[in-house]
């Protein structure tokens, strides 16, 4: 054989198509565990302010004897960024490398794969946008119209500007098919796929997705119709 | 049946084609898509202008080189059919066809429909072979192979190296034809002791010739005329992985 595969791990990894989607496919877990953690953490914004300002207090003590108070959640912020940043650069890289395959496209487009195989790019970008919109509106309090009033105070006075609430929809909406396609995604190209498993686990990261966007959605929803003031 | 063709017509490796309309009106709905053709490019001939060029040969779908796209898909609407298995029975009278090219960096128009698939060649050479010394075959029973084995190598051994699965791909990915080869190999005994190096070893050369990455849309198994599953590519990432964490060396 005509390769020498010598280099550590890393190089190893990160040198082929197939090991940046196993980056992918491993940041891609932790976002998916993180989401649905935020997801629960939201809903509890039904249980009143008190117990949602409790929690979001309680975050931030969290083994505060030992990490300092945030301390966890900054570590949980660390691995999110690296995260982040790993996903997005192996995925330009990929996306470069697809656009080099086909230098001279079809005069004919056909459409093949489904519609959330084929956003997922455009999708991803989508959602990174939502991200550092949604950290400056609701965490920092940026672009918040109460800024001061905690994190419920803060999530009631955002989704009170209809605008605010429906771009949250759509991108959860995005954020849906971007897990509908990536969960499956993900355990084909860590190899647990297989011809028996396939429409199972493909049925499965719909489901998730679907779970997850209509956990998020919900609370917009309920601020809008006057569930949650 | 009267058929309009709007057909991709290129000189030659350099130039700079387009696509050409051609009327048909004595199409017959048992003709094949080649036979088709044929009947155009006798008109072209005598008419003294070029024929179209197109691959072809044993046209009984086994051989891998009807390779065109048609209305956007490669090897035409007909699942598990290759072009020269695919019937004008499947158009309507006065359809308009397009027919290109495959389209890949790695699969350069030569003329007209005809691309160089020798990158195919190429990723084979990489690996997809099992280096044991040959002579008479051993007796059967020595080495037992379970019958779902055998019937899923079989089954990814079916694969005729069309390119019909890049041509597909979003991103010009050749996984599930590499994915084909290290599938068949890797259920039989006599592939085991080079199954982590020849999964490296084939998707190395594969990003090497500038296919794409895999993002499993899943285009490639729509489009195969032998109906190689999408779960053989996670069989070749399975491999690969293995391979990436344990270091497995080709050398």
């Amino acid at each position: 054989m005509v390769l020498t595969q010598q280099r550590n791990i890393v190089t190893r990894t990160w040198g082929s198509s197939v090991g940046k989607k196993f980056v992918m496919a491993v940041t891609g877990v932790i976002f998916l565990l993180y989401v649905i953690a935020h997801m629960i953490g939201n809903l509890k914004i039904f249980f009143g302010r008190e117990t949602f300002d409790a929690y979001s207090e309680h975050l931030r003590t969290l083994g505060a004897d030992i990490f300092g108070y945030s301390g966890v959640l900054w570590i949980i912020r660390v691995v999110l960024i690296a995260a982040v940043v790993l996903h997005m650069v192996a995925a330009f890289s990929l996306w470069y490398k697809a656009k080099r395959a086909r230098p001279v496209g079809y005069q004919h487009k056909g459409h093949q794969g489904s519609y959330a195989a084929r956003t997922m790019r455009w999708g991803g970008v989508i959602i990174a946008l939502f991200v550092i919109w949604h950290i400056l509106d609701l965490t920092t309090g940026t672009v918040n119209p109460d800024p001061a009033g905690g994190a419920y105070g803060k999530l009631v006075a955002s989704f009170d500007r209809p605008v605010v609430a429906i771009f949250y929809i759509v991108a959860m909406v995005a954020l849906s098919f971007h897990i509908s396609h990536g969960l499956w995604s993900g355990i084909q190209t860590l190899g647990g796929n297989s011809a028996v498993k396939q429409h199972a686990l493909k049925s499965f990261s719909i489901g998730v997705g679907v779970v997850v966007a209509v956990g998020f959605a919900i609370i917009p929803v309920s601020v809008m119709i006057g569930l949650v003031r | 049946m009267r058929i309009t063709l709007r057909v991709w017509r290129q000189k030659n490796a350099d130039a700079k084609g387009k696509m050409e309309k051609y009327k048909l009106d004595d199409v017959e709905e048992d003709m094949s898509f080649l036979e088709m053709l044929d009947v155009l490019n006798e008109k072209l001939v005598l008419a003294d202008e070029d024929p179209i060029s197109f691959d072809h040969d044993c046209r009984e779908g086994i051989c891998g080189s009807c390779a065109m796209v048609i209305n956007g898909t490669p090897h035409g609407p007909q699942k598990n059919t290759t072009t020269c298995q695919l019937h004008m029975r499947h158009f309507k009278d006065g359809d308009t066809i397009d027919v290109e090219p495959w389209r890949a960096r790695a699969f350069p128009v030569i003329k007209d429909l005809v691309t160089d698939r020798s990158a195919f060649d190429q990723i084979i050479q990489a690996g997809g072979y099992v280096s044991v010394n040959t002579g008479s075959a051993p007796e059967a029973h020595a080495t037992p192979v379970d019958k779902v084995s055998a019937d899923d190598a079989f089954d990814a051994a079916t694969c005729i190296g069309c390119g019909a699965c890049v041509a597909a791909c979003p991103n010009g990915s050749s996984m599930l034809f590499t994915s084909a080869k290290v599938t068949h190999l890797g259920l039989l005994p006599q592939g085991q002791p080079e199954r982590q190096t020849r999964a490296i070893s084939m998707l190395a050369k594969q990003d090497e010739l500038d296919f794409g990455g895999c993002t499993n849309v899943g285009a490639c198994a729509e489009v195969c005329p032998k109906g190689i599953p999408l779960a053989s590519i996670s069989r070749l990432n399975h491999d690969v992985l293995g391979a990436t964490l344990t270091g497995a060396r080709a050398d």
